[in-house]
């Protein structure tokens, strides 16, 4: 799943942090967001691949990529409210 | 002189003060090492115990004791705000002026809340992370006859875990006891995408949430609170009205902490070694209880664990000898205890590689619970347990 049109507007570095570790920092870089803005969220964690979607769409965001390198997920979201 | 300095009398500080004297107590009579607490009030508060002044009989009085009495007498306590703490210099500044050196640094600094950071939270919520808002929320119940009660989270991370989930069991018992609980709706709503942080607590807790009664929310991570319209928002769009809000309020490290460049802003966690306990790298410099960024709970028992692991390695490094790693690294443990509700309760244990197994709810987890907190003054600060 990749969208490479999509500039990433701000990085979440959440490696080592563990669940709802990366979540948390996704939800503040949302909170300090303008809508229209790319995070990409990096997670070591192993729930965040399943926990971050769900919020995503709970949240009324757009998952644009998430893929796994090197041991740790980059999960990719766009602002959309 | 080897000066050890330790910022905060909370459990952590308390306990990392008594146990580095029963290391060091030749050295410290012997002139050779001097040990110091700074506490902004000089007095030592149990805060497990507020949950209590709001649902079970407990006296604001009976949760606090003067710092001194629970210092040995060889550990210097200075009653005094801290402003500043210069890390290349090893001096710490109070807000009075007075500077204070040190070899050895423990921040000890706990958390502190700030509700002010939403809107409407000091006239709308109730809380019980002070005594005094405790009491507020007792009050609050009593007068309570029936509606809509929403328990939430306003923010993460915060002290003591599983104090939102007791609440709400311990509310809905008390309601039914009331006879008002076929006229209440109880709602808890959780920041994340289940009932609680760890799996296997939320797999225990999300039964008794749904043979209770109480409606779990996921995913609400409480955005603003509309006074006029009496309903509290999520960030992710939902909206739940309420006739009484129960909110734990939003937590920070301590502002001289992010000030002084050890701790980053918003949050003022300080990044802390999940081992070592060392911050930033600095190898005289540790943190324990509340003011690190591990990812644990925030509660006394925490701190009450990682003590002993402090005090081994400033020992060691006093003595001038390797740490024993035995003693001298933290693997996470935690273990405390967890109301569900007509005299029940459970047991959380756990490290950072061992989830928490907790036992089937039954009595007497909820009397461990219940003679812990009266045993504790005699106890946790002391070094006894």
């Amino acid at each position: 799943m990749t969208d490479a049109a999509v500039a990433i507007t701000r990085t979440v570095d959440a490696r080592g942090s563990f669940c709802p570790g990366p979540l948390m920092e996704l939800i503040r870089a949302i909170r300090e967001s303008q809508v229209g803005d790319v995070i990409a969220v990096y997670s070591s964690d192993k729930g965040s691949k399943t926990d971050i979607p769900k919020w995503v769409e709970k949240a009324g965001h757009r998952l644009v990529s998430l893929e796994t390198s090197d041991g740790y997920d980059v999960i990719v979201v766009e602002k959309l409210r | 002189m080897q000066r050890i300095l330790i910022l905060g009398g909370g459990v952590g500080g308390t306990l990392t003060a008594n146990l580095l004297v029963k290391k060091l107590r030749a050295r410290i009579d012997r002139g050779e090492v001097g040990l110091s607490v700074v506490d902004l009030t000089g007095q030592h508060v149990y805060q497990p115990g507020f949950m209590y002044i709001a649902m079970g009989g407990e006296r604001a009085a009976n949760l606090q004791r003067p710092e001194r009495s629970l210092l040995d007498k060889r550990v210097t306590l200075v009653i005094g705000e801290v402003a500043r703490i210069d890390v290349d210099h090893q001096v710490v500044t109070l807000t009075d002026g007075r500077p204070l050196g040190y070899d050895q640094l423990v921040l000890a600094t706990g958390s502190r809340i700030v509700p002010e950071t939403i809107e409407h939270f000091d006239t709308e919520a109730q809380h019980f992370y002070t005594a005094e808002a405790a009491a507020r929320l007792r009050v609050a119940l009593d007068r309570f006859a029936g509606g809509r009660i929403v328990i939430g989270i306003a923010g993460m991370p915060y002290k003591c875990p599983p104090a939102p989930l007791e609440v709400a069991f311990l509310i809905e018992a008390e309601l039914r006891q009331r006879d008002l609980r076929d006229r209440t709706t109880i709602d808890y709503c959780s920041p994340i995408g289940r009932a609680f942080t760890i799996e296997s607590v939320s797999e225990m807790a999300t039964p008794i949430l749904a043979e209770k009664g109480i409606e779990l929310h996921t995913f609400f991570n409480v955005e603003a609170i509309d006074a006029e319209r009496k309903v509290v928002q999520s960030l992710e769009g939902e909206e739940l009205p309420y006739d009484l809000l129960i909110l734990v309020p939003p937590h920070k490290g301590q502002q001289f902490l992010m000030d002084s460049g050890l701790a980053p802003a918003p949050g003022g966690w300080l990044p802390t070694d999940r081992a070592t306990l060392q911050v930033g790298g600095r190898p005289n410099v540790y943190a324990l209880g509340d003011a690190t960024d591990l990812p644990l709970s925030k509660a006394g028992s925490t701190a009450h664990f990682e003590a002993p692991v402090v005090t081994e390695r400033i020992v060691a490094a006093i003595e001038g000898r390797g740490v024993d790693h035995k003693h001298g690294d933290y693997l996470g443990k935690v273990m405390c205890f967890f109301e569900v509700g007509d005299g029940k309760g459970t047991l959380l244990q756990f490290d950072y590689n061992h989830p928490p197994r907790p036992p089937k709810p039954n009595q007497i987890w909820h009397l461990g619970k219940i003679v812990f907190n009266k045993t504790y003054w005699h106890t946790v600060p002391k070094g006894r347990v």
